[in-house]
C-alpha cells in the first residue's frame, strides 16, 4: 500500500506525507453535512425544527437501493451525467490544497484545468437535461448556462487575483503556504476575491439569492429542474455531486481566508472541516434574510461579483 | 335605461326574492340591447346561464348588478338552439356564454373565443334536444409560431399540492407571450346535484364547492334558501356567520401571504405566515367543529352556538394572533428584496377589471372598489361596516397588500363581534320554500364574490341552481396578467390570484 501511495506522490511531485489525500477523503466524506448545516440554520432561523442536519446521508443512503426509471426519449448521454459530474468535481478537488499544504495534484496552470473540470460537470449536466427533450429540463439547461456565462469570467478573475498576490500558477501553490505570506501585503484585495468568490458559491451551487433549493416550481427552478429525470443512485450520485459541490466552493472560501501552512497536518484538516461548516452556516443566514432574485437580476449580481474580483486586482497592480 | 325593458325596477336585492314571472322576457334582440345597455351604463353582469323552459326552449337569464346603488336587475329570453352572442359587445359575457355552450347546448353565433370551458357534455338542456355544441374531447389550443418561440405545458398534474389545472405557454426564451389555461379536471356537477340532492344533502354540496371557502359558499346557499323560505336569522346568528366568514378570509390571506413569500424564497415570512393561517383555522375549528368551518352555517342560522366563555377565550387568540401578524407583515413589505420581487409583476388595469368583470381582491388591487360586503350588505356587515381595502399598482405587490389590510379589518372586525355579540338563538326555523321565485344571494368570500341563483317552480322545489365562484370571473385575469412578464414569475404570479380550480369546474 504504501508503495503505491508513494509511487502516485512521487508522479505528482507531492511530498511523502499523506495528509493531502486523508484531507480529501475527509472533505469527500464530509460533503453531504454541509447543506444538512445550510438548511438547520434555515430552520433555525425561521423558527422551524428542520430536518436532521445528516438528511443528505439518509436520503443517499434511501437512494442507492432504489431502481432507476429512465424516460423513454433519453440515450447514453443522460445515463454518462452523473458519473461525468462526480468524477469531474472529485478531480477539481485534487488540486486544490486541503490540508492547508499542498494538493494531491498539481502543475503549472492547473487553474486553467480546475476551472475546465467544473466547465465539464456542467456541461454533463446540461446535455442530460436536453437528453429528455423535456420543457421544463429545455429551460432549466439554459437558464444553467446562462449563470455560468457570468460566473466562469468571475471565478478566472477571482484566480488571476490569486496569481498576482502570490505570484504562483497552480492553485496548490496559491491557496497554500504562498498565500500566508501574502495576506498582510494584500490583505484587501484577498477579502474582496473571497466575497466575490462566497457570491459565486452561492451561484454555482444554486442558492439563494440566485436558485432556490427548496422551491417545488419547475418554472422557477435553474438547477434542480435539470435533474428532475434522475432517480435511485443516479439521482443519489447528482446529489452528492452538488454537496460536494458546495464543499469545494466552500473549501476554495475556506483556505483563501484561512491559510494553515504551520499548523499541524490533523488540527489543518480541523480547521477546514469547520470553516465548511461555517460557510454552510453563512449560506443559511443569507437564505434566511432575503428573498430571491428575479431571474433578470442574476447577470447583475454576478457581474457585482466580477467587478469585486477586479478591484482586487487593480489594487494588486498598483 | 328603465323605460327600456324595467329590468331594473323589479325590487331585487342581495338576497330579496322576487316571482319569477316579474322578471321580464323580452325578444332576443330586446335582451341583447338590454343587457349591452346596462353593462355600458355601469351596470355589472353578476350571472348569465341558460335554464331549460320546456322540452324545446332554454331561458337566458341575466342578472345585473349597480354597484353603486346596491340594486340588482334581472332579464330574460327565450331560445332554441342558437343566438347572436353578446361577447363582442360585452367582454365581461365572454366566460358566461362558453359555458352556455357546453351547459345547455346553445350556440353562441359570433363569440370570438368559443371553446369548450370545462370539457363536460351538456347537462342544462331541454329535454328532446340532443345536440352537443362544443365537443368536450377537442380543445384548439392557441399558438404563436416561429422559429424561436417554444411551447411550455405545465399540468394538470403539478409538483405540489395544489389542483388540476392545464397551463399552455407560448414563450420567447423567459419571456411570455401567451397563456392559456385549460379547466375542467374538477368537474362534478355541482349545479345538477344542487338542483336534485335533498336539502341536507345539498347543504354539504354548498359547503364542498371550493375547499377553501367553506363559509362563503355555505353562507351564499344558506342566503339564498333562506331568503325563499323567508326565514329570519337571529343578529346573534348573523354575527357568528360573520365571524366565521372573516376568519376564513383571514385564515386564507394569510396563507397565501406565506405561500407568496415561500415562492419569492423568503423562509422567514413563509414559515411563520404558514403557522399563523394554522392559528386562523384552530379558531374557525373552535367555532365549528371543523377546522374549515364545516357544519356551521345551516339554513335559518348556525348549527352551533358560540357560549360566552368560548367567546372570551376566542378573544384572547385573536388578540395573540394579531400582535404577532405585525411584525412579521412588516418583515415582509420592509424587505427590499421582496418588494423587487413583487412590483410590476401580473399588472391587472383598471381598464381590463372594468371590461371582464373581475370580481374581489384582483379588483380592489387595481382601485376598482367592489366588495359585496360594502355595495350589498347583508347580515351583519349592514350593521358593522368592514372598510374597504384598496390599492392603485394592481400587481401582485398591490394584491398582497390589499390581503394583508383586509386581514387587519377582518381581525377587527371579529375582535368586535366577539366583544359585543348580539343575543338570542342561533338557530331561527327555515321552513318549505316559496314557489316560483328568483332569489340573488352575494356574499363576498376572500375570493371575492361569491353568487348563488336560485329559481323554484311550482311546486316549490329548487329548479335551477346556479353557482358563480370568484374564480369564474378571475381566470380571464391570469391569462391577460401572465403575458409580458417572465416565466419564471408564473408561479409568484399565480400564487398572487390563487383562484380555484374546483370553483371554477364545478
Amino acid at each position: 500500500m504504501e508503495i503505491v501511495t508513494n509511487t502516485i506522490f512521487s508522479i505528482f511531485g507531492v511530498p511523502a506525507p499523506l495528509s493531502p489525500v486523508v484531507a480529501l477523503v475527509a472533505v469527500l466524506c464530509f460533503a453531504p453535512v454541509m447543506p444538512g448545516a445550510a438548511n438547520k440554520t434555515k430552520s433555525f432561523l425561521t423558527g422551524r425544527r428542520g430536518a436532521p442536519v445528516l438528511q443528505l446521508y439518509f436520503d443517499l443512503w434511501k437512494l442507492v437501493r432504489k431502481g432507476m426509471v429512465y424516460s423513454r426519449t433519453t440515450t447514453w448521454v443522460f445515463r454518462a451525467a452523473p458519473v461525468v459530474v462526480l468524477a469531474s468535481l472529485i478531480a477539481a478537488l485534487l488540486f486544490l490544497p486541503l490540508d492547508g499544504r499542498s494538493a494531491p495534484a498539481h502543475f503549472t496552470g492547473d487553474l486553467v484545468a480546475f476551472a475546465a473540470l467544473l466547465a465539464l460537470g456542467r456541461f454533463a449536466l446540461v446535455l442530460a437535461g436536453l437528453d429528455t427533450g423535456s420543457s421544463f429540463e429545455g429551460m432549466g439547461a439554459s437558464r444553467e448556462v446562462t449563470v455560468a456565462t457570468f460566473a466562469e469570467p468571475a471565478l478566472f478573475l477571482c484566480l488571476i487575483a490569486l496569481v498576482l498576490a502570490t505570484g504562483e500558477l497552480t492553485l496548490s501553490g496559491m491557496l497554500g503556504a504562498p498565500l500566508a505570506t501574502a495576506w498582510p501585503h494584500a490583505a484587501a484585495s484577498l477579502t474582496l476575491v473571497g466575497l466575490s468568490l462566497f457570491v459565486l458559491l452561492l451561484a454555482e451551487n444554486s442558492r439563494v439569492p440566485v436558485d432556490d433549493p427548496a422551491t417545488h416550481l419547475e418554472l422557477t427552478m435553474i438547477h434542480e429542474v435539470i435533474v428532475l429525470d434522475h432517480s435511485g443512485p443516479e439521482l443519489a450520485l447528482i446529489l452528492y455531486g452538488s454537496a460536494l459541490k458546495l464543499a469545494l466552493f466552500g473549501a476554495l472560501v475556506v483556505c483563501l481566508f484561512v491559510p494553515r501552512p504551520t499548523v499541524a497536518p490533523a488540527a489543518a484538516i480541523a480547521i477546514l472541516l469547520v470553516g465548511l461548516v461555517l460557510v454552510a452556516v453563512a449560506v443559511g443566514i443569507v437564505e434566511s434574510v432575503m428573498a430571491r432574485l428575479r431571474m433578470t437580476r442574476i447577470p447583475q449580481l454576478l457581474v457585482g461579483a466580477a467587478s469585486l474580483a477586479t478591484l482586487g486586482i487593480i489594487l494588486l497592480l498598483r | 335605461m328603465s323605460s327600456r325593458s324595467g329590468f331594473d325596477a323589479l325590487g331585487l336585492r342581495n338576497r330579496r326574492a322576487i316571482p319569477l314571472g316579474a322578471v321580464p322576457t323580452e325578444s332576443i334582440d330586446g335582451f341583447r340591447e338590454t343587457v349591452v345597455g346596462a353593462v355600458a351604463a355601469g351596470w355589472r353582469l353578476v350571472a348569465f346561464f341558460g335554464s331549460p323552459e320546456d322540452a324545446e326552449r332554454t331561458r337566458l337569464l341575466a342578472i345585473l348588478a349597480d354597484d353603486a346603488r346596491g340594486e340588482l336587475g334581472a332579464t330574460s329570453t327565450f331560445v332554441h338552439d342558437r343566438y347572436p352572442a353578446l361577447t363582442p359587445d360585452c367582454p365581461s359575457a365572454h366566460a358566461f356564454e362558453r359555458e352556455i355552450a357546453e351547459q345547455c347546448a346553445l350556440l353562441p353565433e359570433g363569440h370570438p373565443w368559443l371553446k369548450p370551458l370545462r370539457r363536460h357534455l351538456p347537462d342544462h338542456r331541454p329535454v328532446r334536444r340532443s345536440e352537443v355544441v362544443l365537443d368536450p374531447d377537442v380543445y384548439p389550443f392557441f399558438r404563436v409560431e416561429g422559429e424561436e418561440v417554444h411551447e411550455v405545458a405545465v399540468g394538470p398534474v403539478h409538483a405540489s399540492i395544489i389542483e388540476p389545472g392545464h397551463f399552455r405557454f407560448q414563450a420567447h426564451g423567459e419571456q411570455v407571450l401567451f397563456l392559456e389555461i385549460m379547466l375542467g379536471y374538477q368537474h362534478r356537477g355541482v349545479e345538477r346535484l344542487l338542483e336534485t340532492a335533498n336539502p341536507a344533502r345539498a347543504m354539504l354540496v354548498a359547503e364542498s364547492i371550493a375547499g377553501d371557502t367553506v363559509i362563503g359558499h355555505a353562507g351564499a346557499h344558506c342566503g339564498a334558501i333562506e331568503a325563499l323560505a323567508r326565514s329570519r336569522k337571529t343578529p346573534h346568528a348573523q354575527a357568528i356567520r360573520g365571524i366565521a366568514l372573516e376568519l376564513e378570509r383571514m385564515a386564507n390571506h394569510v396563507g397565501d401571504l406565506g405561500a407568496m413569500s415561500g415562492d419569492v424564497a423568503f423562509q422567514p415570512a413563509a414559515a411563520f405566515f404558514g403557522r399563523m393561517r394554522g392559528e386562523c383555522l384552530n379558531l374557525l375549528m373552535t367555532l365549528s367543529g371543523n377546522r374549515f368551518g364545516r357544519g356551521l352555517a345551516r339554513p335559518g342560522g348556525v348549527a352551533f352556538d358560540l357560549p360566552p366563555t368560548m367567546r372570551s377565550e376566542m378573544r384572547g387568540r385573536v388578540e395573540r394572533l394579531r400582535d404577532e401578524l405585525e411584525p412579521v407583515a412588516a418583515l415582509l413589505f420592509d424587505s427590499a428584496s421582496v418588494q423587487a420581487r413583487l412590483e410590476g409583476v401580473g399588472a391587472v388595469s383598471p381598464k381590463q377589471c372594468l371590461e371582464f368583470g373581475f370580481v374581489g381582491p384582483v379588483a380592489r388591487a387595481c382601485e376598482v372598489t367592489r366588495d359585496v360586503r360594502q355595495d350589498h350588505p347583508y347580515g351583519i356587515v349592514r350593521f358593522a361596516h368592514i372598510p374597504v381595502a384598496t390599492a392603485w399598482a394592481g400587481d401582485a405587490h398591490a394584491r398582497a397588500l390589499v390581503r394583508w389590510h383586509e386581514v387587519r379589518r377582518s381581525l377587527a372586525f371579529v375582535l368586535e363581534q366577539l366583544a359585543a355579540l348580539p343575543a338570542g338563538a342561533p338557530r331561527a326555523s327555515c321552513g318549505a320554500l316559496h314557489p316560483a321565485e328568483l332569489v340573488v344571494a352575494m356574499q363576498e368570500g376572500w375570493r371575492g364574490e361569491i353568487a348563488h341563483v336560485v329559481l323554484t317552480n311550482d311546486q316549490g322545489a329548487i329548479r335551477r341552481h346556479k353557482v358563480i365562484d370568484p374564480s369564474f370571473h378571475n381566470w380571464t385575469a391570469v391569462a391577460l396578467a401572465v403575458p409580458g412578464n417572465q416565466i419564471s414569475d408564473f408561479p409568484l404570479c399565480n400564487k398572487s390570484f390563487n383562484l380555484s380550480y374546483a370553483g371554477h369546474d364545478l
